[in-house]
């Protein structure tokens, strides 16, 4: 056999993260130096004014603030070098943020985006002017309506958490119109449903009733109709859970709170497995949302800006917030402000336009049967990675002997963790060390020691089995060398950082400048 | 061709990790659905673009029938501004690496910990305050959640909020505020000078906060921060003011005035306008854990990690959260505007304090410049004329002949944006640093020889409530809600 000149790749890679040991900003500072010129006062203004333009002392601030001082391509390389020091969805196999799906946000997208014509545009304009955001918003909701099969849509809230605000708004609105407002106190909803169901629900003022699921994973029934009562304003409800599980007797759930007069409301943060599958009005729900940086591909920016969506029926309508766009039949868009029902506003304006617009860009490349290739290929993805992942020794599901999983699955580590000693957590130190996301999941941990991937559409079958061997080798460390991912993560960014100072109000430090309020000397260099 | 964005779309792929699993359709995945659920049709959605020259062109069809600001002068603001961007900032915010990365672990994604660290840090300069939030979605959000943590501090219903308040940033607190706490506003005169004897009456035992925004939505600076801070706390109230960190090179901050709770919007620092979808909240309190436990955002903390001279960082106050307890945390947190902070961290690097002091200077003075100019004009009123503005007044045109709608008109056909109408007779203007001389003598000019003879003896149609009206009862709300 020929000897090769470069040996073949090992089966995993030898990554290292970017370690750039970099100061933090202030630590670079140079007095004098600045990084980009203001337009300065014209003397023709400053000769026509005078000093009128003087504050008074009352509120003329003493000291310029005591920002950094650098000049330009210190910033740029300051910055840049932490930009390297992130694990973009461009680039590793970011699986392992279930029920957040992590797929690819098209390169298109961006291009079509940076355009003066979007991002340099005023919502105060002439909406003659305007025509074209006016009509790619009500274009997006008419496509989001039909997706979700709900009869009016918005895209004002600024992301998922605020979108499930306004539906808990909009709920409250029904109620309240209806002459059922202080009676209707309760909301109800499931531990496998988003936090913020039921935190946006208690901020509205309701009492939260969290219903945990049967022994097979599913939500339960019984415990539904137990907790009904002419007190439910509405239940909140993610289907398929944060497991992976499609609850089959869902229209019952929501016939049951229909009956007792409150309003059923399908948190669809994640749609990505059922699109052109299965949608919220089938099922009979009321209201729904999407999240336009989950299903709908736009980035999700290192946490927003995002977009959320609520979809509504004809009988929420009059409640959405404000105004909505219309096209009148010239063809003409313009803002209907005129709605005395609504709830007003969520967001400012019309919401997260460069979202907005991605989302359209998005569906307007996919096209129905692009939607629904996504939604099998991601559901495929799912059951495929889990394949693999079943066979690490340790690793198992939560539930598993509910097999029909949808677009992720919530495992657990619990018979590794009982065995190696080694949490779900300290998994995911060492798992960045091989250049891959990794996530537990929400609290609480009804799942002991868990882990969520969703693989969705974006990423190839190599891609897959390598995310799976990854795993494994994790997984054998933790048995064979426990150490190396206790200490981990050894290739990353950074190394181990203690997190005791972050609950002691003594020690925390959230900014510079409390940190060297607190410990005098520090960031001194030698 | 099977789809460029889905890789296992290739037949023989597809086919072959079904049979891996022991499945012979995708079908089959579906088994837990009921029929009864399933579509039964494809969905009824425009025909896709096929390629991306084909998208490109569909979507730039459309945004041809937009108008940039860049081919139009426009004096609009009310919430949205338009400031430079400098082109560093955008260079940095579009990397991949930030655009893409999710809102992360500290060992993987350590860049988006020590870049949102340094925005909180830099904010904490112009702000002078030890604790600034991760960013929460708006400012109106910001504001928003700043009064209900003054209702849990002090177990109070009542807001007293003075000076001018936009409609929309009404709307939202309102909505958000409901059955917790409610509003009180306290009318402002047109000068624009705040009635502290009214406060001080308003300021009861039920009297959780003072609200005010400086510069407003009217753009004036109140210069009564420290009274109202006072008043606020001699009735056992917190003082909550929201201002814009664009002016704090050459504002005081609230803080040093006496507020509690400053909180606000980040657009101006290094954020496109977007059509108004481009913003961004901060909320920023002292180092005081009977605040920051109120606080329902992410904080990042700085800590040591194993090796000397490294900084690591994680979340502080974490069980506080929604995340950490769901319905028992404050509020809730979720995905919200991480970038944009990001976008304000670099903004503020290349700035440094000379910069933030240059701009604010500019701005004053182009604001006054505006004002005076068009005070200067027959008929045109200037209410607030003699209180300190930023970037923004009021004027007012119902001696002029035209009402605002007609003003609107007349600015455009010249291609012009003169403002943002607040009713019949007032015209909310905006000037920042990106405005020349000559174009504000361009927004004068309009005025004082309109493109249009203006028609005579039509005050009967200008003002549909008396000016009077407007500035006693009902200027402490109003708004772009169009």
């Amino acid at each position: 056999m020929t000897r090769l000149p470069v040996a073949p790749k090992p089966p995993l890679r030898r990554f290292h993260q970017a370690r750039w040991d970099e100061p933090i900003v202030f630590e670079l500072s140079t007095p004098g130096s600045r990084g980009v010129g203001v337009p300065g006062v014209d003397p023709a203004i400053d000769a026509a004014i005078g000093d009128e333009a003087a504050l008074p002392a009352a509120i003329r601030r003493e000291n310029p603030p005591a920002l950094p001082e650098l000049a330009q391509p210190q910033v740029l390389r300051h910055y840049v070098r932490l930009s390297q020091e992130n694990l973009g969805a461009d680039f590793n196999i970011d699986v392992g943020q279930g029920t957040c799906t992590m797929k690819y946000s098209p390169k298109v997208n961006e291009v079509l985006i940076r355009d003066p014509r979007l991002y340099d545009t005023h919502p105060c304009q002439d909406p003659a002017d305007a025509q074209g955001t006016l009509e790619i918003v009500h274009r997006l909701e008419r496509m989001l309506a039909e997706i979700s099969g709900m009869d009016a849509v918005t895209v004002q809230p600024a992301a998922g958490s605020a979108a499930i605000w306004a539906n808990v708004s909009m709920i409250r609105a029904y109620h309240a119109s209806r002459g059922e407002g202080a009676q209707r106190d309760e909301i109800i909803t499931t531990i496998f449903s988003h936090p913020s169901n039921a935190a946006c629900a208690k901020t509205a003022g309701y009492k939260v009733i969290t219903l945990y699921p049967d022994e097979h994973g599913y939500p339960d029934l019984a415990a539904l109709k137990a907790a009904l009562s002419d007190r439910t304003a509405a239940l909140l409800i993610t289907n398929p859970e944060d497991t992976g599980i499609y609850n089959p007797r869902i229209a019952e759930f929501v016939a049951a709170v229909h009956e007792v007069g409150g309003l059923a409301c399908y948190d669809q943060a994640n749609a990505n497995g059922i699109l052109g599958i299965t949608r919220a009005r089938d099922a009979g729900f009321d209201l729904c949302h999407f999240n336009l940086h989950k299903t709908f591909s736009t980035p999700h920016a290192c946490g927003g800006p995002a977009a959320g969506a609520c979809g509504v029926t004809e009988a929420l309508e009059p409640f959405l917030p404000g105004p909505v766009v219309v096209r009148d039949d010239d063809g003409t868009y313009r803002l209907d402000a005129d709605r005395p029902q609504s709830i007003g506003k969520v967001s400012p304006f019309y919401g997260v336009i460069p979202n907005i617009v991605r989302a359209y860009t998005w569906i307007m490349t996919m096209g129905a049967e692009g939607l629904r290739e996504v939604a099998e290929i991601a559901a495929l993805n799912n059951n495929y990675l889990a394949h693999q992942i079943l066979q690490i020794p340790g690793a198992s599901m939560g539930y598993p002997e509910t097999d029909a999983r949808i677009e992720q699955i919530r495992y657990t580590w619990q018979e590794l963790t009982e065995q190696a000693g080694i949490s779900t957590e300290q998994i995911g130190w060492r798992a960045a060390d091989f250049g891959v996301h990794y996530w537990s999941s929400h609290h609480p941990f009804v799942i002991p020691e868990p882990f969520t991937l969703e693989p969705t559409e974006s990423y190839s079958r190599g891609e897959l089995d390598e995310y799976a061997r990854i795993i494994a080798e994790v997984a054998r460390e933790a048995r064979e060398d426990p150490e190396t991912v206790r200490t981990a993560p050894h290739r990353s960014t950074v190394h181990l950082t203690g997190h005791k100072d972050f609950d002691d109000p003594d020690r925390w430090a959230v900014t510079w400048r409390a940190y060297l309020r607190k410990y005098p000397g520090a960031g001194a260099r030698p | 061709m099977s789809h460029p964005y889905i890789p296992n779309a290739v037949p023989a792929v597809k086919a072959a990790m079904l049979e891996a699993i022991g499945l012979s359709s995708t079908e089959e995945l579906y088994r837990a659905i009921p029929a009864a659920l399933r579509m039964d049709r494809p969905l009824d959605l425009p025909a896709p673009a096929r390629s991306e020259a084909e998208l490109l062109r569909h979507v730039r069809g459309i945004l041809a029938r937009n108008v940039s600001t860049q081919d139009t002068l426009s004096f609009l603001g009310g919430g949205t501004f338009p400031h430079h961007v400098p082109a560093v900032v955008d260079e940095v915010i579009n990397r991949g690496e930030f655009l893409t990365a999710y809102a992360g672990e500290p060992y993987e994604d350590h860049g988006r910990f020590q870049a949102l660290f340094e925005y909180c840090s830099q904010m904490a300069e112009l702000l002078e305050l030890d604790v600034v939030n991760v960013p929460v979605y708006d400012g109106f959000q910001a504001a928003a959640t700043a009064l209900r943590m003054t209702g849990r501090l002090t177990g109070r219903r009542r807001v007293v909020a003075v000076g001018a308040i936009g409609a929309d940033m009404r709307s939202r607190i309102d909505d958000y505020i409901a059955g917790a706490l409610h509003i009180d506003a306290i009318p402002t005169a047109p000068t624009g000078s705040i009635d502290l004897a009214a406060v001080r009456a308003a300021a009861d035992g039920d009297t959780a906060a003072i609200y005010v925004e400086t510069p407003d939505y009217h753009g004036v600076l109140h210069t009564e921060i420290a009274e109202l801070a006072e008043i606020a706390h001699a009735a056992g109230a917190e003082l909550v003011v929201s201002c814009d960190p664009i002016s704090l090179g050459v504002v005081a901050s609230p803080a040093t005035l006496g507020a509690d709770i400053v909180c606000g919007d980040i657009q101006s620092l290094g954020v496109h306008q977007w059509f108004g979808g481009g913003h961004g909240g901060y909320i920023a309190v002292r180092d005081d854990p009977r605040y920051i436990m109120e606080l329902p955002s992410r904080l990042f903390g700085i800590a040591a990690t194993t090796v000397p001279g490294e900084y690591g960082f994680g979340d502080v106050a974490y069980e506080r959260t929604s995340f950490a307890v769901r319905e028992e945390g404050k509020e809730w947190v979720g995905t919200a505007a991480a970038l944009w902070g990001i976008a304000a961290a670099v903004y503020l690097s290349l700035m440094g304090p000379a910069g933030m002091s240059e701009v604010g200077d500019t701005i004053l003075a182009h604001t006054r410049y505006a004002i005076k100019g068009l005070a200067g004009v027959p008929g045109l009123a200037v209410p607030s004329e003699s209180a300190p503005h930023f970037r923004e007044f009021v004027i007012d045109v119902s001696e002029t002949g035209r009402n605002t709608t007609e003003w609107l008109a007349a600015g455009r056909s010249v291609g012009m944006e003169p403002g943002i109408a607040l009713d019949n007779a007032r015209l909310l203007v905006c000037v920042t640093e990106i405005h020349s001389k000559a174009d504000i003598d361009r927004l004068i000019e309009l005025f004082a020889a309109p493109p249009h003879p203006a028609r005579h003896g039509s005050t009967a149609t200008v003002a549909a409530e008396p000016v009077a009206a407007v500035a006693t009862a009902a200027a402490t709300t109003e708004g772009s809600a169009r």
